[in-house]
């Protein structure tokens, strides 16, 4: 099975198994180059953007001989971009060469080359190609599978195909993402020689639905600040030093202050925990840290104006052994040697605090303050649990505090796309300002179908004017609209920016003239900055 | 001086004035000439029907009109009517599917109904008709929709149903009881294993004489594994289905065509074949009538009529309330 053909064949599918099997069918299989390639883009690899979405459409019209409009209206339809081209240039005949390894080797060079270039080589690909090879090509061209497939999935299907267990596959993953070098018998190999910088697979947390009550004795249980920065592991082996990111980025680069201070760390150390921004000395919320993360270059008044720290919460290895069987209780006991005897001399280096609480009722009480904080919520760990890896169920949780939520009226629509292609899906809200509506936040999610469709056919019988993909609507359905973070912003309309808006549910109990108002808005903000630390 | 037209669009429906009749009217009329059955052509209340004879059994069923009140025709018979003469020729839609001519003083204007260039099978293939105003459906008047033959398609069912019945599961096949089960079930191999048919399908074979040999009529008690199961789109959410699991299911619509559309209506396998024209078979079809005006009815008029007017063709959309339940599951 073509790389091609193991595509449509897992988006074919909801069975995981089947996808499971389809997987390690195709990794069994397929030669060296296009395992590596086919491991590298599943587990979410970019190939760098040769072409923008202007520009490809602008090809296709060139190369099927449609007008560009026509080739814009038939993409509303489609609502995705690299199936729509894969339809419209028509006339491929399929060669040999096109294997994922071919196209990732053709693709990845692709933009150091003149446009004009850029564009014969792209052309001249699809013209060898069949529409569904196409399709999974311009894929790539456009950024990415996205086609359902977990990392957890792929590493299950690597561990099924190789023979390994499951954890000795995603460790191995997260220090040897270049393609290039990817194999089955690497990933065979033992683990962690002396100079290997890899870090281990992350324990995931679970939200916490309907309370902890039900973990039973709280005495059993850590409760700890759930910080709202970049999950990271600090490794420290043989003089070196490597930071990963959760996403299995290494980005030592991006934090230069605590690659200085993990160099004071013992040998065969490594360290989890969360890199927060630094205002005043104390963590702030993830606001902050983007600014930071939003600059291409580290000039030296960036890196004093916004400071960044290291919040240690757990250790997985200290002195060169794997502390991850230990007991939490123990393993916590170790960090804290550890931390304690750095952070005094290096205050970008702090132990996370164990949150005391007698009864769940008092961490309840604990949780709603967590934003004073620049929290998000708590984190429950079981004291006796091993360090898991992924998402095991059990040992840790977190409860976040409650999302802010207003009540705003939808004022534009727009098509989705995917398995929301051709429904109007993607809505704006707007909130009252002296009998004016003023858009405040853009939602996708939070609906049901049935909801969705619902939306859909009131949008199309109650239009105001359309403007390309987006409609404006009369002003009459309401939905309480939650996020996790309100910050006063010039740039907004509104006067505020809001982070990770999505729909709660439809008030159809409440009027548009009852929604809220920006002052309401501009209050929240300032309710959760007042209480939060001070500012700079 | 302006000639009146001959026809237009009145709040009933598509009317020809100078005759006094209705073209497939959406209320009530006198007298209704009717392209083919799909429930958005053929509706109920109507004093008079005219159709081609294979669509009369079909309207007394779905209907439930009587012997009477329907009129049946051949393909290319003339009936005059107040002066204007109207003859019936092959759409290639459904079986029975017809395009309407209307003649009048030197004057032809076709009325397409729905239509499909590729021969099913199962119904008369379509005739491009001469005239000067032609009235086409464009239900996939875009680029994105090309067909490819049907024999692949149905080669690629075949396997699919093989790859079910090796696994112990039953195939279901959403398919439109008029035009779409019988181009399936004229297709498939009968002897590959049990062919079971819904009750509405089956009825709406049996009012066409169409073979149903080797074909077992199935009921919500019927028990099976390995069996090919032909389904009406109304049955699936229900819980008809419930006896015949484990099963795979599929459609066949050209909406399938859309992995969007596919994954929103939570099938697992789409057969991309259509009752109706590609974007390819409606221009040549178009180009073939000759006509120096084309008016556009059923899914994307606008874009379209743009598309035909800059290849030079005097074209612009027509509103009416067809293409909605059309056979195509939309
Ligand atoms: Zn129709
Ligand atoms: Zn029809």
């Amino acid at each position: 099975m073509s790389f091609a053909e193991l595509y449509h064949a897992l988006s074919d599918t909801s069975s995981t198994s089947e996808k499971v099997r389809l997987l390690s069918e195709h990794f069994r299989t397929a030669a060296p180059a296009d395992l590596a390639a086919a491991v590298y883009v599943l587990r979410g690899g970019k190939v760098e953007r040769a072409l923008s979405s202007k520009q490809l459409r602008e090809l296709c019209a060139e190369v099927s001989g449609l007008p560009l409009w026509l080739i814009d209206e038939s993409y509303q339809i489609v609502g995705d971009l690299a199936e729509t081209i894969a339809k419209l240039v028509t006339g491929g005949e399929s060669t040999e060469s096109n294997s994922l390894a071919r196209w990732t080797e053709m693709l990845q060079p692709l933009r150091q080359l003149p446009l004009d270039e850029r564009k014969r080589e792209v052309a001249q690909a699809w013209r060898q190609m069949l529409e569904h090879e196409r399709l999974v090509f311009n894929k790539l061209l456009t950024g990415g599978l996205r086609i359902g497939v977990s990392r957890g999935l792929v590493n299950k299907a690597l561990a099924a195909a190789v023979g390994v267990e499951e954890s000795l596959i995603a460790q191995r993953l997260l220090s040897n993402r270049d393609p290039a070098t990817m194999s089955l018998e690497r990933l065979r190999e033992p683990l962690h020689s002396e100079s290997d910088l890899s870090p281990y697979p992350f324990c995931l947390a679970h939200p916490i639905e309907g309370g902890p009550a039900a973990l039973g004795s709280p005495e059993e249980w850590l409760a700890e600040w759930k910080w709202d920065g970049i999950r990271a592991q600090i490794v420290k082996r043989a003089g070196a030093v490597a930071i990963w990111s959760r996403g299995e980025e290494l980005v030592s680069e991006s934090f230069p202050e605590l690659v200085e201070l993990a160099r004071c760390l013992p040998d065969g150390t490594v360290l989890d925990g969360e890199i927060v921004a630094l205002r005043g000395g104390e963590a702030a919320d993830f606001a902050l840290l983007q600014q930071r993360l939003n600059r291409k270059r580290l000039s030296a008044a960036l890196l004093a104006s916004i400071p960044v720290g290291f919040i240690a919460y757990d250790i997985l290895e200290c002195a060169s052994a794997d502390q991850r069987e230990a007991p939490l209780g123990e393993r916590r006991q170790r960090l804290q040697e550890i931390v304690c005897k750095l952070s005094a001399a290096n205050r970008a280096l702090r132990l996370s605090e164990a949150v005391p609480f007698s009864s769940w009722q008092h961490l309840d009480e604990l949780r709603q303050a967590a934003r004073e904080r620049g929290a998000e919520g708590v984190m429950i760990k079981a004291l006796g649990s091993p360090y898991g890896v992924g998402r095991k169920r059990g040992a840790w949780w977190k409860w976040k505090a409650n999302p802010l939520t207003v009540d705003g009226v939808l004022v534009y629509a727009q098509r989705g796309h995917g398995r929301r292609a051709g429904l109007y899906s993607d809505y704006t809200f707007a909130v009252w300002r002296d009998g004016d509506l003023v858009p405040f936040a853009k939602a996708y999610s939070g609906l049901t179908d049935a909801e969705i469709r619902e939306v859909d056919a009131f949008v199309k019988r109650h239009t105001r004017e359309k403007f390309g993909s987006v409609r404006t609507v009369e002003p009459r359905l309401v939905f309480e609209i939650a996020f996790e973070g309100i910050q006063p912003s010039r740039r907004h309309k509104a006067g505020v920016a809001v982070r990770f808006p999505r729909i709660l549910r439809w008030r159809r109990d409440k009027p548009a003239e009852e929604a809220d108002s920006v002052v309401s808005l501009l209050a929240l903000a300032s309710s959760v900055r007042a209480s939060g630390r001070e500012q700079t | 001086m302006t000639r009146e037209p001959l026809l237009t669009v009145s709040p009933a429906g598509l009317y020809c004035p100078k005759a006094g009749v209705y073209l497939d009217p959406w209320q009530p009329v006198e007298r209704a000439l009717i392209t083919h059955a799909h429930s958005d052509h053929a509706r109920p209340g109507s004093k008079s029907y005219l159709c081609h004879h294979t669509t009369v059994p079909l309207l007394h069923a779905r209907l439930g009109t009587s012997s009477g009140q329907v009129q049946g025709v051949q393909y290319g018979e003339e009936t005059a009517i107040n002066g204007v003469r109207f003859s019936f020729f092959p759409a290639g839609h459904v079986p029975g599917s017809a395009q309407i001519l209307a003649e009048s003083d030197g004057e032809r204007w076709v009325f397409s109904g729905d239509y499909k260039t590729e021969d099913d099978g199962v119904s008369v293939p379509f005739e491009a008709v001469r005239c000067d105003v032609f009235i086409s459906e464009c239900t996939f008047g875009l680029p994105v929709f090309a067909w490819r033959p049907q024999t692949e398609v149905f080669a690629e069912l075949h396997d699919w149903w093989k790859r079910n019945q090796s696994q112990g599961a039953n195939s279901v096949v959403s398919a439109y009881a008029l035009g779409k089960a019988q181009r399936l079930l004229g297709h498939i191999d009968r002897a590959g294993g049990r062919v079971l048919v819904h009750s509405a399908v089956w009825a709406m074979c049996e009012a066409l004489g169409f073979d149903m040999s080797g074909l077992e009529r199935a009921s919500a008690e019927t028990r099976a594994e390995g069996a090919l199961v032909v389904v009406p789109p109304a049955v699936l959410g229900g819980s008809w289905l419930n006896r015949l699991a484990p099963y795979s299911l599929a459609a066949l619509s050209g909406w399938m065509a859309i992995r969007g559309m596919r994954r929103r209506r939570g099938i697992e396998k789409g057969f991309v074949l259509s009752d109706h024209a590609d974007f390819k078979g409606l221009t040549s079809a178009i180009r073939a009538t000759g006509a120096s005006r084309v008016l556009l009815t059923h899914g994307y008029t606008a874009p379209f009529a743009k598309w035909l007017t800059e290849q030079g063709v005097d074209a612009s959309e027509l509103g009416t309330s067809y293409g909605t339940d059309d056979g195509e599951e939309q």
